[in-house]
């Protein structure tokens, strides 16, 4: 053998090395990808790229086995006429058939009614494209998947500190003291958010982990505290109970940045009761929160206007008017909420000591006060206060789906928010920061459309499908108050829906409620498996005919990159590329990889030519788009505006002349120009140039606080990324919210909920947080089912990818029930044993793990690790599918009728949250003579017309060799 | 001379097992691949892999820790596993003290495997050589690649940084230092092999928070005038 | 240890090859001593055929366990270090003096060579047998040290896995001379199968140490060495692969405890009462087909203690391939 000394990795073929992005998951690290001879002999972190600086995840390093999997579709297929739908007997065509299919069938629909078009993606990245191809089409029917992962992290946040976790924003935690990470996701912003613990943790910093289950990250934390599922809202409000009854928030804070001192009216027989007090003045009409409010001055002991130099306002009190109208700080309101919340209180729920709660409370109000980190940067705030430098209170959160995926989250979220905001931590060094295009006003400005009446054949959607409502008006309903979308976001039974539900569309368009729809396209969206909830019956409904023979969902269109379990239920699919053969714009449009110093956007770049016939989606679209001769892809004449995605990407402008396009970097025709710019037909080259991204670093004044930061705000106004440079007043108490409700309560002068909805909207619609238990334990037997289920995301899988990975099924072929020896010993069985796991809608049968790392009344298995036989390229006997299960098959779509009505999503009531955690369950031994096998099963899908052929017993990759045997 | 060596930092490690795949795609491609994977789409996948990250549970509920620990060929300095290898396929370089396999001189009886207390290699079921880890000698030995390339795989890819790399008998190496400082140990030290790699334990950051530091002169619920004096008599009314 | 079938075979068959060339030579010593009716050179030379065919059979059995037989020939390379290359120069050279003892009795060379003393007279025959016996024994040794002298394996790491080798080897040699003796009706059968039964009591006592020394064995390493973590309650969850590596196909048996104890109680009867019993027997009725039913009966179970040998060694690298999660 060589002397590996003497060995030179050329020797056996050429190599090069091409830089474009990583989409193994959804944290877009920058990649160098080696390819020896044209197969790709190694991916590593690029060293220069912002976001990951040469690091790779797991999956990342395994994109070779993605590349290559024999689970890729290769080919259009049309579900062969007289085969039934679901049984995957397919026939493959040609594209040209495949678009003249679409067009044909869009084209009628457009023309006839365009809602009963409905395109749901399971990529949110993509939805400047996506979004914009349905506003143009006209439908509603359009949303990506955060609805089901995790809105109400983005909209808790953003209607609270005016941005949010991960891609808008996240812990500081280069500087931070403190970090408290709270039931994340280890799958978000995955490698910064690893590389930042790590030097935390290197640092000194200490590290607290809040969640039922020690896995991921919180393995690493310096002190586990485990928390019954679903009871994060109480802990965080007996924390805010025990920070202010100690003093320990950050008063200066509070009263400069955010609208703790303003004062609400508090007079509940007024029809503006919780509202903010108004002075009158003049007001220019835009989406910002107008500055028309008060203070009450400490001194002066009379009202006066907000920030007035050299005002000192009362936080808490009780104070009249000169009109006589009673009022109260929003502070105060907060603080008469949360007395109720005591340390001991939230002991009895959510399974921490008292003495602990009250413990963290002081460590984070210590720390925030005593350990005040002061840089020396100058920057200006909106009311032309100069400060020397910018202060900050090490105290860092981070949380994502373990908070988001309750019916409770929205206001767990919302105290979650309001306890940062209270510790003085938002964009501040060491606590919150925000990624560029945020903060955004609250809520930010688009909305979706207000009625029925925005839909119109042959006619643009008049609004954007998804938006942030912000207040009744905002809402997307007819004039009973009933939904106009499909998945009936918007409407009064989530009206802030912001991310749609797409969780429901399947059941609602089975049972055509609110209507039937026609053709539904599903982009990289495994709703036939782990990306519904009770994928059981949505399996059944995909196939469920009307007794004249018609299914009832009449044209499912799939588009995805491998026979996953969705594509078995396809009447077109369309095989998408892989992320190494296709152009992609992370776009500012979109949700891009920002970091804190400044907005960050990137692309991909192709590195391989596609397999077979595959086509990027992209391309697909703007096809389709020029086909149908939508507005925005066609010139007046109605020809064809753009060749193809790169073309599309570099030329278009959100409207002519705003020079703001997808890509934020060297815009202008010479390339000279950032975020804002004439389309510059070389951007591509430059990006190719740059590493595939683009880095805008700020100037570091511009860098903090910029909520209310005038030069950042008037730049970012400059720059296109926001439309008002007016101050971000962070929402402690939400009259967002309180309109919501008075609508409720018939004290809005405007639209009002249907009555069947008017105690859900008053409840669930109070400006200030509170916790109830979520939705589904209370209308079900809970005692009958005392375990919570919850699912993890294993680091070296993301969602239901990687099953056809070679290398990373390897890690993860298949998955137990983690559960609490206690409850074994309970129940009779053994660690390794096979158990029922019931909830009230289904069971499921797997292998359990006992685990001293989970709180006793949680059990939990790895997320999507289960698939059904035969499905991505797997073969019929695979580990997935006769040892891997799903927990979905226990998770409702809806929750059990009740009074607010029949079929409303199992969901949180303000944002339409998914409450996939919500679920409870009981586990009992499986008997000695079942087979061992998981349940349910499922008829093995077969191979598909152009997946290539199985693989056989060994498999040995070897760049430039492997292709060629 | 020169003992090349991995210093894995526990206080660090989440167990991503990036480590585990970068591992693989190097290599498979590389001088010492490639690295097989049987039944790689069918049931019990079964490849060979240099490293693996496992998972451990410490004590009991509540107090429970999860340790993640990557395990790859210690590289000992006394390993066991070379002397008992007929062939001499197995040897310990002398330039950098990377143990390795000549997969040309390799009959694959496995006992160097059973002469290895880690477990650290793996036989590739389809070559029939024994395989392991390289500590990437095709990358820490090419003069083609840049500096900050000239290291392992794994320990470029960590996103914790939690692998460190260097000569563990250079005393001023980043590894020699880690190992001192920071309580770097080595693995089943009763059996006398001198591993060269060390593991870095688990270090909790805990604070104390005092009494005294939970009342202060600027709280602001002074501000507010939420003193609970109202008035009532104290000794400053009666007394001299 | 996963119990290795090429490695059973092969121990077993050369140390019944190894036995049965002891015995032929102890029987030829015997005569030269007059303790014996001197035999025939036919005698010899068959019981050399078979032993050289045992030690064939188990050499063949020895390539099953390479991964790259082919290259079988480099194994001799590291004789200064490895036992297991000892044992493959040692091997052939056994072979090839087995071969020449039978060849030289099948030739009838016994034509005194010299003479020691007044009686002895040492022939070709007589010169390899004992340079055969004393490579055999080196063999025996050899073998035996290539599990004995794998310290981690504490199961064997003892000097009674070389007795254990050796007077296995011999009785079950012993035996099949007895056998051997008895199918051809040469009065030799009480002999060997004397000599066979002692050496299997040894072999019991020495087992039976064995035995006893693992039962009490404490383990060197436990999980809190195997990962540095001191701690009582540590616990594997998971060992980085689910569906299985080689780690854990080649150093775990898979089988239950009970079965454990069953080859155990298998083999303890097999090997050692019922063989004695069979000879016992064999002697009483004169028998001629008792004592080859002792040898096959004493080689099956010497299979079985085989196994059982590999499946009671517990290899510490085992501590980090506790579970599948």
């Amino acid at each position: 053998m060589q002397d590996p000394v003497t060995y030179s990795d050329g020797q056996i073929g050429r190599v090069e090395v091409k830089e474009t992005t990583c989409y193994m998951c959804a944290c877009r690290c920058g990649i160098r990808v080696h390819l020896r001879d044209g197969e790709v002999r190694y991916i590593d972190g690029n060293p220069k790229h912002p976001l990951n600086k040469g690091v790779i995840c797991a999956k990342g390093s395994s994109g070779i086995m993605k590349q290559y999997s024999p689970g890729r579709l290769t080919r259009p297929l049309r579900r062969k006429p007289g085969a039934e739908r679901g049984v995957s007997e397919f026939e493959a065509i040609s594209w040209d058939e495949a678009l003249e299919m679409l067009q044909e069938r869009l084209a009628k629909l457009r023309a006839e009614d365009p809602k009963k078009f409905a395109l749901f993606t399971g990529r949110d990245q993509m939805q400047a494209l996506t979004g914009l191809f349905a506003k143009q089409f006209g439908t509603p029917n359009y949303a990506a998947h955060g609805g089901f992962c995790s809105v109400n992290m983005a909209a808790g946040l953003i209607y609270t500190v005016g941005g949010s976790f991960w891609e808008f924003g996240g812990p500081d935690l280069d500087r931070a003291k403190l970090f408290v990470m709270m039931g994340t996701a280890e799958d978000h912003h995955s490698n910064p958010l690893k590389m930042a613990i790590s030097a935390l943790k290197r640092r000194g910093g200490r590290f607290v982990s809040i969640n039922p289950i020690r896995t991921g990250y919180s393995a690493i934390a310096d002190e586990w505290v485990p928390i019954k599922p679903g009871t994060d809202g109480a802990f965080l409000l007996a924390v805010i109970h025990e920070i202010i009854k100690q003093g320990l928030f950050d008063r200066e804070f509070l009263v400069q940045y955010t609208n703790a001192a303003e004062l609400v009216v508090e007079d509940p027989e007024r029809p503006d009761h919780g509202l903010f007090y108004r002075a009158e003045m003049h007001v220019e009409e835009g989406c910002f929160d107008p500055q028309n409010k008060l203070w009450w001055e400490r001194e002066l002991k009379r009202p006066i206007s907000t920030h007035t130099p050299g005002a000192d306002p009362r936080l808490m009190g009780q104070y009249e008017l000169d009109d006589g109208t009673p009022v109260k700080p929003a502070f105060q309101l907060l603080k008469e909420r949360v007395e109720q919340y005591t340390p001991e209180w939230a002991a009895a729920i959510t399974g921490i000591p008292a003495e602990t709660i009250r413990r963290l409370a002081h460590e984070m109000g210590v720390t925030a006060r005593d350990q005040k980190i002061e840089l020396p940067v100058k920057w200006t705030d909106c009311w032309d206060n100069e400060h020397e430098s910018v202060t900050g209170n090490p105290v860092a959160f981070h949380a994502m789906r373990g908070l988001a995926a309750h019916s409770n989250g929205f206001h767990a979220i919302r105290a979650l928010g309001i306890l940062m905001t209270l510790l003085g931590t938002i964009d501040r060094p060491g606590g919150f920061r925000h990624k560029a295009p945020y903060p955004r006003p609250i809520p930010p400005c688009p909305k979706p459309p207000h009625g029925p009446e925005a839909v119109q054949p042959n006619t643009p959607l008049d609004g954007l499908p998804l938006g942030w409502p912000a207040k009744p008006e905002d809402l997307f309903v007819d004039d009973e108050g009933e939904a106009v979308r499909i998945d009936k976001a918007f409407s009064w039974e989530y009206p802030l829906s912001v991310h749609g539900l797409m969780h429901n569309v399947i059941t609602n368009a089975w049972r055509g409620d609110p209507y039937p729809i026609d053709t539904l396209f599903l982009f990289m969206a495994n709703m036939a498996w782990n990306s519904t909830m009770n994928t059981g019956e949505v399996r059944k409904m995909l196939v469920d005919k009307h007794p004249n023979g018609d299914y009832k969902i009449p044209f499912l269109v799939v588009c995805d990159t491998f026979a996953s379990e969705t594509v078995a239920f396809a009447d077109l699919v369309l095989p998408d590329t892989s992320y190494l053969e296709r152009h992609d714009a992370l776009s500012m449009l979109d949700r891009p990889i920002s970091e804190y110093d400044g907005p960050v956007d990137s692309v991909r770049i192709p590195v391989l030519p596609p397999k077979g016939e595959c086509r990027p989606f992209q391309d697909v679209l703007i096809e389709l788009g020029s086909r149908l001769k939508l507005p925005a892809f066609v010139k007046g004449d109605g020809s064809r505006k753009y060749r193809d995605y790169p073309d599309f990407i570099v030329n278009f402008e959100t409207s002519p002349g705003s020079g703001i396009g997808f890509l934020a970097g060297w815009r202008g025709t010479s390339g000279d120009k950032v975020l804002k710019g004439e389309p510059n037909p070389k951007q591509w080259e430059m990006y190719a140039q740059n590493g595939c991204v683009f880095h805008h670093e700020l100037p570091r004044s511009y860098q903090y606080m910029r909520n209310w930061n005038k030069g950042y705000l008037h730049w970012a106004r400059a720059h296109g990324m926001i439309r008002y440079a007016e101050p971000i007043t962070l929402h402690l108490y939400s009259e967002v919210l309180q309109k919501f409700r008075l609508a409720a309560q018939g004290k809005w002068p405007g639209r009002t909920p249907p009555e069947r909805l008017r105690q859900r909207v008053e409840t669930y619609f109070d400006p200030l947080p509170f916790y109830y238990d979520p939705l589904e334990s209370q209308l079900i037997d809970a005692r009958r089912y005392p375990l919570n289920a919850l699912t993890q995301r294993p680091m070296a899988m993301y969602h239901s990818w990687d099953s056809q990975n070679a290398w990373l099924r390897q890690i993860h072929s298949h998955n137990y029930l983690f559960l609490s020896p206690s409850v074994g010993v309970e129940q009779g069985f053994a660690d390794g044993d096979w158990v029922w796991v019931e909830s009230p809608h289904g069971r499921v049968r797997c292998m359990c793990r006992f685990s001293e790392a989970v709180e006793p009344g949680t059990v939990w298995t790895w997320n999507a690790i289960g698939k059904a036989a035969g499905a991505w390229g797997l073969g019929a006997k695979a580990d997935e599918s006769t040892k891997g299960f799903l927990l979905n098959h226990l998770i409702a779509e809806e929750l059990p009728p009740h009074e607010a009505g029949e079929h409303l999503s199992n969901a949180d009531p303000v944002t339409g949250q998914a409450a996939w955690f919500d679920v409870r369950v009981r586990v009992y031994r499986a008997e000695p003579k079942e087979p061992g096998v998981t349940s349910p099963q499922f008829q093995p899908m077969p191979r598909l017309p152009g997946q290539e052929k199985r693989r056989g017993r060994w498999q040995a990759y070897m760049a430039g060799v492997f292709g060629k045997r | 001379m020169t003992q090349l060596a991995l210093v894995i930092d526990l206080n660090v490690c989440v167990g991503c097992h990036a480590c585990v795949t970068s591992c693989k795609e190097w290599n498979t491609s590389g001088w010492a691949g490639p690295m097989v994977d049987g039944n790689p789409y069918d049931e019990s996948p079964t490849g060979t892999f240099f490293n693996r990250v496992q998972t451990f549970e410490i004590g009991t509920y509540p107090n429970t820790e999860t340790v993640h620990f990557p395990k790859s060929c210690l590289h000992c300095e006394d390993p066991p596993c070379v002397p008992v290898c007929p062939t001499g396929a197995s040897y310990k370089r002398s330039d950098n003290g990377i143990v390795l396999v000549d997969y040309d001189k390799c009959i694959g009886c496995k006992y160097c495997s059973w002469a290895c207390p880690y477990g650290a290699r793996e036989l590739d079921e389809a070559q029939k050589v024994m395989k392991k880890c390289t500590l990437c000698v095709d990358r820490v030995t090419d003069p083609k690649l840049s500096e900050r390339d000239r290291k392992p795989a794994c320990v470029l890819a960590c996103p914790t940084n939690a692998r460190l790399y260097g000569d563990v008998h250079d005393p001023d190496s980043e590894v020699s230092v880690a190992i001192r400082e920071r309580g770097g140990y080595q693995l089943m030290p009763e059996w006398g092999t001198k591993p060269a790699n060390h593991y870095l334990p688990r270090r909790p950051t805990r604070m104390h928070i005092d009494q005294d530091e939970l009342t202060r002169v600027d709280n602001p619920l002074r501000k507010e005038d939420l003193t609970t004096y109202t008035g009532e008599e104290t000794l400053d009314d009666v007394a001299w | 240890m996963h119990p290795a079938f090429s490695v059973i075979f092969l121990t077993t068959l050369i140390g019944a090859g190894q036995g049965l060339f002891l015995a032929m030579v102890t029987g030829q010593l015997y005569a030269i001593a007059r303790f014996l009716p001197a035999q025939e050179d036919q005698f010899y030379a068959v019981g050399s055929l078979v032993a050289l065919c045992l030690l064939a059979a188990g050499l063949a059995a020895s390539f099953f366990h390479l991964g790259r037989p082919e290259r079988a020939w480099r194994a001799a390379a590291m004789w200064r270090s490895s036992w297991l290359s000892r044992e493959v120069i040692v091997l052939p050279i056994v072979m090839v003096l087995v071969l020449a003892y039978g060849v030289a009795h099948w030739m009838e060379w016994t034509r005194p060579l010299f003479r020691v003393g007044e009686s002895l007279q040492v022939d070709v025959t007589l010169l390899l047998g004992l340079v055969g016996t004393l490579a055999s024994l080196v063999l025996f040794v050899c073998t035996a040290m290539i599990y004995a002298a794998v310290k981690f394996l504490e199961e064997w790491h003892t000097p009674l896995t070389v007795s254990n080798f050796i007077f296995f080897g011999a009785a079950s040699g012993f035996m099949l001379a007895a056998a051997y003796s008895a199918y051809i009706g040469n009065p030799l059968v009480t002999f060997f199968g004397t000599w066979a039964v002692i050496l299997t009591l040894v072999g019991l006592i020495s087992r039976l140490m064995h035995l006893l020394r693992n039962a009490r064995l404490k383990p060197n390493s436990n999980v809190q060495t195997a990962i540095g973590v001191r701690h009582s309650a540590l616990v594997q969850k998971a060992q980085g692969a689910t569906g299985g590596s080689f780690n854990t196909r080649e150093f775990f048996h898979g089988q239950s405890d009970k079965t454990l104890g069953w080859v155990r109680i298998f083999y303890l009867l097999m090997v050692f009462p019922l063989p004695i019993l069979l000879i016992g027997a064999a002697y009483a009725s004169e028998s001629p087909t008792l004592p080859i039913a002792a040898f096959a009966i004493q080689y099956l179970g010497l299979l079985a203690e085989r196994w059982s040998f590999f499946a009671e060694a517990r290899h510490p690298q085992n501590l980090y391939y506790q579970s599948v999660a």
